[in-house]
């Protein structure tokens, strides 16, 4: 059964939602970040890729899949954590250059450790390979972590959004990602509100690590980096200051990239990154502001 | 509790903005400082928050609050109305009562009842996005805001600015009964005759100094203020 246009079949629109969402839980990440730090953190995918070889180790060891995804989020939060301690706080109040640039010295010298580690050919996670495999509904054959993908980021995403707008923490976590030195001349604690946004987004690394292991099980040092920039140009043409857009943003660049990757014959699957990045481009010229950002410029007096 | 400041300094690089300072408010009383532009009173605000770097002291009571963060300065007992009200524009007006809440020190369920009975017209518009306020709205939020962590302190900084006078009125009003209520209100403002009237008493601030200090009798004593300003 296909979907008329191009070779679109209904597997390739169930594996783009299902890039899509991972990627749009890739851009909470970063948004969540960035909206109390106004900082990109580029090593996001060194974070996921850290999870990722977390891992390929459990399932090398022969661990049990929950221990495995325990293991996951232990290494990927502790990293975050150190990272936050390390370099965001010693560096907060700097130039947003500064922290750019330093953390794509963390990212390339974490990529570095890997390769130290577990050279470049890389290790094979395969504790959760059986969700590779369809399930059949009506007719049409569809992955398993297709399905899984966009469950687990639609319960993310609202669990996190009940945390914003519910609960006071998430309130001031708002409030700082507006305008953060007035929510600390109101109270607000910088340092917790700062420590829990990388905490959400690291939890949200270490789930983006186990659908992406399951997609692709080769986990090497430059896994999920290739992700993390077409996720940082999807958050920016979504709309980078902004979290919802910024999601849209991420969620319809990895649909795009995930139903071209299928759509597009095997022999030509090479021109997949530029055509996206030609897109962002385009994007960018027609809507500066970002694709989702519908909100007015409003002057007042 | 009172607020005493002594011997205060703020300098930003190479500008000397505040030069020796002191002066207290006890509770229940208003102070103001005025002042022509860059004479140094906004300054003193942010240096009391810990906004601006400072040298010198500024006790609450006895307790130092020279550098603490502002986070640890507002859960003191401290709160500033900032200028330009800086409210959060994309959250309801509820939601900006409840951000004031962060430094509130009490247990318990807060009461909002009088700071709504201060400012009716922020209960009646509670679930509106507070940036659809008119501006002297914004300015009664912003007051109410830091009122709800119940403060011993409340530090204004040009609350009048670009307000119509029928709500600049109301935001003194407001001041009377805030003080009467037993907080000390440390109030910058640019309206000077107004602020000499309605303060215990005002200091006039010039290239950071103290120049002179008035009382309520001299508001109407135009000299005084203009050879204060012109000094």
């Amino acid at each position: 059964m296909t979907v008329a246009i191009l070779n679109i079949d209904w597997q390739t629109l169930a594996d783009g939602l299902a890039l899509g969402a991972i990627y749009a839980l890739m851009a909470v990440g970063i948004g969540l970040v960035f909206g109390v730090l106004r900082l990109v953190n580029f090593a996001y995918g060194q974070l996921v890729m850290a999870g990722a070889f977390a891992l390929a180790l459990a399932s090398q060891w022969g661990w049990p899949v929950w221990a495995a995804i325990v293991l996951c989020f232990a290494v990927v939060l502790t990293l975050s954590i150190a990272m936050e301690h390390l370099v965001f706080r010693p560096l907060r109040g700097h130039s947003p250059a500064v922290m750019l640039v330093a953390t794509f010295a963390v990212a390339f010298l974490m990529q570095s450790i890997a390769l130290l580690w577990f050279g470049s050919l890389g290790k094979i996670a395969t504790s959760l390979a059986y969700l590779n495999r369809p399930w059949t509904l009506a007719g049409v054959d569809i992955r398993k972590i297709a399905v899984v993908a966009v469950v687990v980021a639609v319960v993310c995403l609202v669990l996190l959004q009940v945390l914003l707008t519910r609960t006071e923490i998430g309130l001031h976590m708002r409030a700082a990602s507006m305008d953060f030195s007035t929510s600390r001349m109101l109270g607000v604690r910088a340092n917790r509100v700062i420590s829990l946004a990388v905490l959400l987004s690291g939890a949200l690394a270490a789930v983006v690590a186990v659908m992406l292991t399951v997609q692709s099980p080769l986990v090497t040092p430059d896994f999920a980096l290739r992700d993390t920039i077409v996720v940082l140009a999807g958050v920016v043409v979504g709309g980078l200051n902004r979290p919802i857009p910024a999601t849209l943003g991420g969620f319809t660049i990895g649909f795009a990239t995930g139903v071209l990757g299928g759509a597009l014959p095997t022999n030509q699957s090479q021109y997949l990154p530029a055509l996206v990045f030609a897109a962002v481009i385009l994007v960018l010229l027609v809507r500066p502001r970002g694709l989702f950002d519908f909100s007015k410029t409003v002057e007042r007096v | 509790m009172t607020l005493t400041i002594e011997n205060l300094d703020v300098r930003y690089g190479g500008v000397h903005a505040v030069r020796g300072l002191s002066l207290t408010v006890a509770p229940g009383e208003i102070v103001g400082l005025i002042g022509p532009n860059g004479a140094g009173k906004s300054s003193t605000l942010h240096a009391i928050v810990g906004l601006a770097p400072a040298t010198g002291s500024v006790r609450l009571d006895d307790r130092d609050l020279v550098g603490l963060r502002p986070e640890d300065v507002a859960r003191s007992g401290v709160a500033l109305v900032p200028e330009g009200r800086r409210i959060f524009a994309e959250l309801t007006v509820e939601e900006n009562l409840r951000l004031g809440l962060a430094a509130r020190r009490g247990r318990g369920a807060p009461d909002l009842s009088p700071v709504y009975e201060l400012f009716p017209i922020v209960h009646e518009f509670r679930s509106r996005q507070a940036g659809a306020l008119s501006g002297g709205q914004q300015q009664q939020l912003a007051i109410a805001r830091a009122l709800v962590a119940e403060p011993d302190v409340l530090l204004l900084d040009e609350p009048s600015l670009g307000l119509a006078p029928s709500v600049v009125d109301v935001v003194f009003d407001a001041l009377v009964a805030i003080k009467e209520r037993g907080l000390a209100v440390l109030l910058v403002e640019q309206r000077a005759q107004r602020t000499v009237a309605a303060a215990d008493r005002s200091h006039v601030l010039a290239h950071g100094e103290l120049r002179l200090t008035l009382g309520p009798a001299e508001a109407q004593d135009t000299d005084k203020l203009v050879a204060a300003y012109l000094s």
